[in-house]
């Protein structure tokens, strides 16, 4: 009996809330979609390309620096003395479909790659767990050949990577994404030695105010792919952002900007203190 | 008897007592911020309001994340930034036309009256009033304000960097076309 008069009361109390408090004019509770945003601050975790892209009609600069390592001792100013470059651009032809060229100080090479968003993460209405990005890049060498005797062809100066970035933003902080990656070398220096490498990558984005976070970035390579003296690049960096920029400051033991250096070529190890500090500047120009 | 004389009177009060609800699901908010370094500008199309006629009751409810901003960057920085719009989704007004018997729904013509209520937006509510216009035209209604909130009365924080950017003062503009729904 008792609890009948409990229950006719909170019945009376919930109406009336919601006439007292409540939009009660309004449709308002039609599920809408959600999509998630600013997974990451920016196109790339450290080295490797993140899910985001840019806007339609917007150019995203870049200018990315790796410097020695730091193992270099004050000699060389903890790896200063020496850097490594790459500038260039990603490009919105969407908001999904981007473009981007850069050149990298690394063997002389030019690069060029398309990215591509096809799902987007999101809640509400329409549940997505994730989003994913397929990224094709292309890059050329073009340093002299070492053996100007022997038939060289300009294919060999070629490499392939195709990604595909799959990310999920857990919470407003916490971001992961997995980046199966396939390089493809046209020419490797051993039989030995694979043309196709298959690496898996992990980044990871924790938010630590809301303009900078802390991110982690790691390649594990298959084994009995590469070189013997190959490592999987680790990298550990911060995200700041001012507004207009985004700038990047980390560690890695990787010296090169893009995919197939970082993931196949990189020699270092960070138990042995060879690492580098780094950063990346991107700047948004809108058109 | 008597009884049944209240409910009839009761029941009379509810269904004939003036026009009824006005709605649309696509008013239209929009805010400016002006410094002498920029102007900020962001617009959303897709606001749900409505007003009742006889109780002079209005409601405004807006999707933090549908202001669409000229730059897609500035978009995300508003959200992610200033708003938290995944924490606050919406923000709110309820309040009332103080004057809505003023307003006769059914002839053509431009009415002012004063709004009065909660504005709710991240999280914080404050007491807002406003001159409002109204303009009936063959039943339909354009509901039009304008008036001014400083971001730091709503949790919305503006770091020093950016602080010569964004107005203290943002004119906030609502202007919403109303059509009878019952």
């Amino acid at each position: 009996m008792m609890s009948r008069i409990l229950f006719g009361f909170l019945i009376c109390f919930l109406i009336h809330a919601s006439y007292g408090q409540g939009l009660d004019l309004l449709d308002d509770d039609e599920p809408i979609t959600n999509y998630t945003t600013a997974t990451f601050k920016t196109n790339r975790v450290v080295n490797g390309h993140s899910i985001e892209t840019v806007a339609k009609r917007e150019f995203d600069f870049k200018i990315s620096h790796r410097f020695g390592f730091l193992s270099g001792g004050a000699y060389e100013l903890f790896g200063l003395d020496q850097a490594t470059m790459r500038i260039g651009g990603d490009y919105g032809i969407t908001d999904n479909l981007n473009i981007g060229l850069g050149r990298s100080t690394v063997d002389k090479t030019y690069d060029g790659f398309v990215k591509y968003k096809f799902l987007r993460q999101s809640s509400g209405a329409k549940e997505m767990p994730v989003s994913a990005v397929w990224m094709s890049h292309a890059g050329v060498s073009t340093l002299r050949f070492t053996q100007p005797e022997r038939e060289n062809l300009f294919s060999s100066r070629l490499h392939y990577v195709h990604q595909l970035l799959l990310a999920r933003k857990f919470t407003e902080g916490l971001s992961v994404q997995l980046t199966p990656t396939l390089v493809h070398k046209n020419l490797v220096s051993a039989d030995s030695l694979a043309n196709d490498i298959f690496s898996l990558g992990v980044g990871i984005r924790q938010k630590l105010t809301t303009r900078t976070t802390l991110n982690f970035e790691y390649f594990y390579v298959l084994p009995d792919q590469l070189e013997t003296n190959r490592t999987n690049v680790l990298s550990l960096g911060f995200d700041i952002e001012t507004g207009g920029h985004v700038f990047q400051l980390f560690f890695t033991n990787s010296s090169g900007p893009f995919e197939k250096a970082f993931i196949t070529d990189t020699n270092a190890k960070w138990l042995d203190g060879d690492v580098r500090f780094g950063f990346n500047i991107a700047r948004i120009f809108n058109f | 008897m008597i009884l049944v004389g209240f409910a009839a009177l009761a029941l009379f009060a509810f269904t004939n007592h003036g026009g009824g609800v006005y709605k649309t699901n696509t008013g239209n908010v929009s805010f400016f911020s002006h410094t002498n370094v920029e102007d900020i500008s962001a617009i959303n199309h897709k606001v749900k309001t409505a007003f009742d006629a006889s109780s002079g009751k209005i409601q405004f409810s807006v999707l933090v994340k549908d202001f669409e901003f000229a730059k897609a960057l500035m978009q995300e920085h508003f959200n992610e930034n200033y708003m938290e719009s995944t924490k606050f989704p919406k923000a709110t007004f309820n309040g009332m036309i103080e004057n809505v018997e003023a307003i006769d729904f059914s002839t053509n013509g431009n009415y002012t009256a004063n709004v009065m209520g909660e504005l709710t937006i991240k999280g914080v509510t404050k007491e807002v009033s406003t001159t409002s216009t109204f303009k009936v035209n063959n039943g339909t209604v354009n509901g039009m304000t304008k008036f001014i909130l400083n971001p730091e009365d709503y949790n919305i924080e503006i770091p020093k960097v950016v602080s010569n950017k964004i107005s203290r003062e943002i004119e906030i503009t609502v202007d919403a076309d109303y059509t009878h729904s019952h």
